[in-house]
């Protein structure tokens, strides 16, 4: 591992903490729509928050 | 040296490695043996087989096609389809699979010793665990992430898509009961443990509504503060231990904590899921990833030793926990860890949602499961690092050793493993519990076990901090899967009783949620408390069926996968799902026939369903059990239809599968496979490895 990566370990560690628990879901759906549809309605934080738990908790997520 | 040679060294001293500690453990007889055997025999088995069969498989039967979209790409929007980085997609998968069961099963497991159980947990993973949460999630990623259901129904017909709803129901429904009775028997009469679970219920509340209307979204800030808040509840549990005039109202009766249990079940199930469902499932989830990893490191550090027999004398059946000889009931008691068909329905369905390219199924699909595996492993670790007499003395029912300390430790050293009443009290004073005694469900001897590792590594102190630690960390653990699974189970019996009464299935109207909700718990609920009325414990009776009913339907998901495996024209690699499912078939179809046949009135329900009512007529029963026998007679003949409704619906599946095969065979038309269009990924290849 080069001293540059070695500098960016913590910042790509917080990067998929965030990533794995969720945190930044809604900056990833905005970017999605930004990206894909531009000038389209978008949810708000919490709407996006609501509707993406109602549609996990609706499906197996959890095993035994 | 040329790499390729160094590559070759290097995996055969990893095989050698593997096979010598394979071979140590099962041909050591001795007073202990080392964990770190354990450890090394299993690491070089995942590798092994991960590194040569799960390729193989990739390769030669499933040709992963690193070009192809997967449907995380082509329906991406942004909320459930997301393409997700490969690792972030594997903490999801594992988060999601490994739950209770790798933990308790092979607990219940070791009465036999530790050898059967370590040896099925190792082959029943690489072998067949693994393989089918891989193939499963390689089909449904070629079927637009359909269900395991739904492919059922597409791939091999209406008989195979109506066993597979109605047996993921009815599975839903015995895990509930049974991992119900694991809580009751964790929390009847010891206030610390009740108190501190109590306490979890509005900090879980407090977090819903900080992500929901506070700090919306905010999952890491309210999780942190919900993580230590859970903390104060274990020791604000300890307080409430200590007090005279608190410690009373916490005191619960085992029939206290399964209504407390029923009206969770409920409440979780009808209320909007931010405000309960969802927080403490991000607790539990951090819990769940943070106290595994503990325990690794702890395993690693303490390399403790086992105390257990490589074999007990209760292979011939005789064995206290539960009743049945070595064969087919270590393949039944063990289904999580080796094999378990609830994983297919988070294999189709959900990650195939995630997942940025096909080539990861491999790394996530048989990964996931090799890790979930070696959970196991340690749960086997920290049943064995106990005294056996203590091992004993806390999983074995009053029934059957006596309600007594006296009686209950003259019974437990006759088998030979000595324990004295003194041993087991001071065990108790060091975890804060009154007795450890006929704690059954395997919760608290892991808890014990847990508990003991943790103070070793990290300063012997504190014992009944860790102890009631562990347990809140398997009670909290267990009500994700509880409230979790009534509500889907809801879902699914709105979903199937709409044939018979339309109104019902309309999932947006309260008064039908509610209903829909009361039968299902109702309906586990009865299994529930069939096992607190039980004197023997319960789990002798529940987790067998438990067990039987997960492997039905790993049988369904194999016997889909080998289907599909044969549509495609890979017929002479189809016993890679074949073997593991004749195996399941075999094992599944004599642990049914032994349940509900067996002369032996402790194994087979009818036998001892008609020998309790001989009992009960000829006035030779205790009053306290005549009390409950004419209740437990219909529950053993309810349990015997059920264990016999699982073998045949396995078998309707197998047949289902085979008369397709030979119909395929000899030219005849079959449903076409229902594989998605090829559409080339767009995605730039290395999103998968870096984080963004």
């Amino acid at each position: 591992m080069s001293r540059k990566e070695l500098k960016q370990l913590p910042k790509h560690l917080w990067h998929y903490l965030r990533q794995v628990t969720g945190d930044d879901a809604y900056e990833r759906y905005m970017a999605h729509q930004n990206q894909a549809h531009a000038g389209e309605p978008t949810l708000t934080r919490q709407q996006f928050f609501k509707k993406r738990q109602d549609e996990k908790w609706s499906k197996v997520t959890r095993c035994c | 040296m040329p790499k390729t040679v160094l590559s070759k060294l290097m995996w055969l001293a990893i095989a050698i490695v593997g096979a010598s500690a394979i071979g140590g453990i099962a041909t050591h007889r001795g007073e202990s043996i080392n964990a770190i055997w354990f450890v090394a025999a299993a690491i070089c088995t995942y590798l092994v087989a991960y590194r040569f069969y799960s390729a193989w498989i990739c390769a030669k039967v499933l040709v992963l096609d690193e070009t192809r979209a997967t449907p995380a790409e082509r329906f991406n929007n942004g909320r459930d389809f997301v393409p997700t980085n490969r690792w972030v997609t594997f903490g999801h998968h594992f988060a999601a699979i490994a739950g209770p069961g790798p933990l308790i099963g092979p607990t219940l497991a070791m009465q036999f010793g530790y050898l059967p159980g370590t040896l099925w947990i190792l082959a029943g993973a690489v072998l067949g665990g693994c393989v089918q949460d891989m193939v499963i999630m390689f089909c449904s990623t070629r079927r637009d992430g359909r269900s395991l259901g739904q492919m059922a129904r597409d791939e091999l017909g209406p008989v195979g898509g109506w066993a597979a709803m109605v047996g993921t129901m009815l599975i839903m429904l015995i895990l509930i009961a049974v991992l119900g009775l694991v809580i009751v028997n964790a929390m009847k009469h010891s206030p610390w443990a009740t108190a501190t679970v109590l306490g979890t219920i509005p900090v879980a509340m407090l977090i819903g509504i900080y992500m929901r209307g506070i700090r919306p979204g905010r999952v890491l800030e309210g999780s942190l503060i919900g993580i230590s808040l859970l903390l104060v509840c274990v020791v604000g549990g300890g307080w409430v231990d200590h007090s005279e005039s608190l410690r009373g109202l916490f005191d619960w009766s085992g029939e206290s904590v399964a209504w407390f249990v029923m009206i969770y079940g409920f409440a979780a199930a009808t209320l909007p899921v931010w405000l309960l469902l969802a927080p403490r499932d991000y607790l539990s989830t951090f819990l769940k990833l943070g106290v595994v990893f503990l325990l690794a490191i702890s395993i690693l550090v303490l390399a403790p030793d086992m105390k257990m027999p490589a074999v007990t004398q209760f292979i011939d059946g005789t064995g206290p926990i539960f009743k049945g000889t070595l064969f087919p009931f270590v393949f039944i008691t063990i289904a999580c860890g080796a094999i378990s068909g609830f994983h297919s329905l988070v294999s189709s369905g959900t990650t195939p949602k995630l997942l940025p390219n096909e080539r990861d199924i491999r790394m996530i699909g048989y990964g996931s499961m090799a890790l979930e595996s070696f959970v196991g492993i340690m749960a086997v670790i920290a049943a064995c690092v106990l005294d056996p007499g203590v091992f004993f003395a806390i999983n074995s029912p009053s029934g059957v050793v006596g309600k007594e300390a006296a009686a209950a430790v003259a019974t437990i050293s006759s088998w030979g493993f000595p324990v004295t009443v003194d041993q087991m009290a001071m065990l108790a004073k060091e975890m804060g519990e009154k007795t450890l005694f006929a704690r059954t469900g395997g919760a608290p001897s892991l808890a014990v076990g847990m508990a003991t590792i943790f103070a070793s590594t990290f300063g012997n102190m504190l014992l009944s901090m860790w102890y009631h630690f562990a347990i809140m960390f398997e009670v909290l653990f267990i009500l994700t899967t509880l409230d979790a699974g009534t509500r889907v189970g809801r879902f699914m019996l709105q979903d199937i009783l709409k044939h018979a009464w339309k109104p019902i299935g309309n999932v947006s109207s309260y008064p039908m949620t509610v209903l829909a909700s009361l039968i299902f718990v109702a309906a586990w609920g009865y299994f529930l408390w069939q096992g607190v009325k039980d004197p023997l414990g319960g789990v002798n009776i529940l987790w067998p069926l438990f067990g039987i009913s997960n492997q039905l339907l790993a049988g369904i998901a194999l016997s889909v996968a080998t289907g599909i495996i044969i549509k495609m024209g890979k017929a002479r690699y189809a016993w890679v799902t074949g073997l593991p499912l004749t195996w399941l078939a075999i094992v599944c179809t004599s642990a049914a026939v032994e349940k509900v046949f067996s002369p032996n009135p402790a194994v087979g329900f009818l036998s001892g369903a008609a020998s309790m009512a001989e009992k009960l007529a000829a006035g030779t029963l205790p009053p306290d059990r005549a009390a409950v026998a004419p209740q437990l007679i219909i529950g053993q003949q309810i349990d015997a239809a059920l264990a016999l409704f699982f073998a045949i619906m396995l078998w309707v599946v197998i047949i289902d599968m085979l008369r397709m095969s030979l119909r395929m065979r000899s030219g005849k038309t079959v449903l076409p496979l229902s594989e998605a269009k090829y559409i080339r990924t767009q995605l730039d290849p290395n999103m998968v490895t870096s984080s963004h």
